[in-house]
């Protein structure tokens, strides 16, 4: 089916004249068409990348893997769950991924309260956690050291919804809390890692006191560009003693780098 | 003295708590209703609250407002806003007495127009709950709604698109790259808009920028946008940037707007911002607004209403903003509150006819992501049928699939499969622009283009 079109096949399809522009995106452009519609080559690579995201949807997180990715960072890791048990569950039912449950809670006990808190959930994409989350802690971690944060146990919340940061940050009465958590698969991204910020952790926060960073993966958003990110917004809050729409990122893009 | 809501079929009586209640369990089944605990618990229950609902008297809706003016700033602007000289045409009905004369030849796009400020959104929310899919195809098929700011947008006969040219990293030539693919597929007539991955404003203002000088070395006839949050679209503003219009996710209650940093004075603070700087050419709606069935759920905010009634409410607000463009972006919530093809469909269409009956240029990002239970052949039949029912403009992203976002919309080439179908065709201003490129015929067919074409000389160089 590749792109060998026979003499014939050229007749009824047509390829777009811009196809070198594919270097600059991974968006599916210059697909050309048939009359005006999708050729069949495109049709079922696309039905192919949707099976294979609905596949990563439904996959469930390696906590052994994980755990053997974060032990080079000499951090404590304290595993914790939702009140949910199953991924469809999960799935139905985001008001109970945002509360841990009974046993969890029990597991908090013997962390000092006050800290700031590293929390990490597979979300929506396990892949993502995977392949990221360790990368983007050990980038972050130093900066947080060098400027005297003082850090809790990391928290591996299973099942866990972006708000559960709320609960677990109010339990230990936490200054900060931010989430590292897997985002919805897309059709070419089936391993993208989201990060919620909040200061002042409490489960009466709504989405508009979080800052979110986005889209972190290899062709997204690098691991130590994320990281300086989530530190210049967790500076931006402990200083204003606040976080969410009113925190702008108002680095230049210079100092972005992509000035 | 307070209504008592009860309804007998044969031996079973079925009691509602309210009003609220009534209208809840007489929604179409949506899975974000089971998770506010306040959907029909069978479907007996829910047809007979159906049955209930059709007989209770529009009025009603005024006398008891599902949420007290006195607690939520929407309630109170929806009460504000409703004309009673409007309402008169149909004062005395019930909200099945509504459907009925909806639906009747007798109601022509005219009488629709002067109705729509005589109806409470919980009074569209209603009758809709009482029609199947054809009713809202049908009614809203029948609503004319036109708006313009560089071009005509919601005339008979015509289907638009927004360009959505997102890249995950708001790289300009990615962002670029999918830009042109859009207008070399005749897209972007409703608006080239960019979901922007960060909301770093210095980023804003330099693709807001780069958008423009795009639409003025060319002169087409369109609006750009970029989909930060209202508050950066000001402070972009105030920079001197070259804003069109402006953008803000807005919701059914006061909460949960505020859940999304924005409130009624904002929002006026905003389009104030934006008609200042006087850039519309053929008319002066300048907001953008993008909804979705579940919001308020979502922020917790609901107040015991279903998700359909919390989302005509989102169009109140919105009419009070008179914007150029508002877009149900129905399926992109996930399956938490829409849990299949069916459900979506069932909301794109509802959706749809509540805002249009309320009198506005509704859009429909026909969607869903993949942790849903829907496919492609999902969104061929809702793209289909808002077709019919006269959908003002759906999105064009590349391929269907936006990489910025992970989620599935429609195509550049789904919305000439609509184009075809339906005989439709892009806003005139639009579809001129097209024919001088040489991009579309007067048969609204793509036309060969080689590497010389002056748009792509322009953005490959």
């Amino acid at each position: 089916m590749k792109t060998q079109l026979t003499k014939q096949m050229k007749k009824v399809v047509s390829v777009d004249p811009w196809l070198a522009l594919k270097e600059f995106t991974t968006a599916r452009i210059a697909l050309g068409r048939a009359g005006s519609s999708i050729r069949t080559e495109d049709w079922l690579a696309f039905k192919l990348d949707h099976a294979k995201a609905r596949d990563a949807v439904h996959s469930e997180l390696d906590e052994a893997v994980l755990e053997s990715c974060l032990t080079g960072l000499n951090s404590q890791i304290i595993h914790v769950q939702s009140q949910i048990n199953s991924k469809s569950d999960y799935l139905k039912r985001p008001d109970l991924g945002r509360f841990l449950n009974t046993d969890s809670i029990a597991r908090l006990n013997n962390i000092q309260h006050g800290a700031d808190l590293v929390i990490i959930s597979e979300g929506l994409s396990a892949m993502a956690v995977q392949s990221h989350a360790s990368h983007v802690v050990s980038a972050l971690l130093p900066m947080l050291k060098s400027s005297n944060w003082s850090l809790a146990p990391i928290i591996v919340a299973k099942y866990g919804r972006v708000a559960i940061e709320d609960d677990i940050g109010a339990r230990l009465h936490a200054k900060m809390a931010i989430i590292l958590i897997g985002e919805r698969p897309g059709l070419r991204s089936s391993d993208s890692l989201g990060a919620y910020l909040v200061f002042g952790p409490k489960t009466s926060n709504t989405d508009a006191n979080r800052n979110c960073i986005s889209n972190i993966r290899e062709s997204g958003l690098s691991y130590e560009k994320a990281a300086e990110t989530i530190y210049y917004l967790l500076n931006e809050a402990k200083s204003r003693q606040l976080s969410g729409v009113q925190i702008k990122d108002n680095r230049t893009l210079v100092e972005l780098g992509i000035g | 003295m307070k209504s008592t809501y009860v309804y007998a079929v044969g031996n079973q009586s079925y009691q509602f708590e309210s009003l609220a209640d009534v209208m809840a369990k007489a929604s179409a089944t949506k899975s974000g209703d089971n998770l506010a605990g306040i959907a029909a618990k069978s479907d007996e229950e829910r047809v007979a609250a159906q049955l209930l609902l059709a007989n209770i008297p529009l009025k009603r809706f005024i006398d008891e407002p599902l949420i007290p003016p006195e607690s939520d700033s929407v309630s109170q602007l929806l009460l504000e806003e409703h004309n009673n000289e409007a309402f008169q045409m149909v004062e005395n009905d019930t909200v099945g007495d509504l459907r009925n004369r909806l639906l009747s030849y007798e109601m022509a796009s005219d009488d629709l127009a002067k109705l729509a400020d005589g109806l409470l959104p919980e009074m569209v929310a209603a009758v809709s709950k009482l029609m199947r899919n054809q009713d809202l195809i049908l009614v809203a098929s029948i609503c004319n709604v036109v708006t313009k700011f560089r071009n005509s947008l919601g005339l008979s006969g015509r289907l638009s698109t927004r360009l959505q040219p997102n890249h995950p990293s708001d790289d300009e030539r990615g962002i670029g790259a999918s830009m042109l693919d859009g207008l070399m597929y005749g897209s972007g007539d409703a608006v080239i808009g960019i979901n922007p991955a960060t909301d770093n404003v210095q980023s804003l203002i330099r693709l807001l920028g780069h958008i423009d000088e795009l639409i003025q070395r060319f002169a087409i006839p369109t609006q750009s946008c970029v989909l930060s949050h209202i508050t950066n679209q000001i402070e972009a503003i105030n920079k001197g940037a070259p804003v069109d219009i402006v953008f803000q996710s807005i919701a059914g209650t006061e909460a949960a707007n505020e859940s999304f940093g924005v409130n009624l004075d904002l929002l006026a603070e905003a389009r104030q911002a934006a008609l200042s700087l006087n850039r519309g050419t053929v008319g002066d709606h300048v907001m953008y607004f993008e909804t979705g069935q579940g919001s308020c759920l979502s922020a917790n905010t609901h107040h015991g209403i279903d998700q359909q009634t919390l989302e005509a409410r989102a169009y109140g607000v919105a009419k009070k903003f008179k914007p150029l463009l508002v877009n149900t972006v129905v399926g992109f919530i996930g399956p938490e509150y829409l849990f299949d093809g069916k459900q979506i469909i069932r909301a794109g269409l509802e959706d749809h006819f509540c805002g249009k009956l309320l009198g506005l240029p509704m859009g429909c990002d026909v969607c869903y992501t993949n942790h849903a239970e829907a496919d492609q052949d999902d969104m061929d039949v809702l793209l289909t049928l808002l077709g019919v029912a006269g959908c003002n403009y759906i999105m064009g992203v590349p391929g269907a699939d936006d990489i910025m976002l992970n989620y599935q919309s429609t195509s550049f080439h789904d919305a000439h499969y609509l184009r075809q179908v339906l005989n439709k065709r892009p806003a005139p201003e639009f579809e001129a622009w097209l024919q001088k490129m040489g991009i579309m015929d007067a048969e609204n067919r793509l036309l060969p283009v080689t590497v010389k074409h002056p748009l792509l000389l322009e953005l490959t160089s």
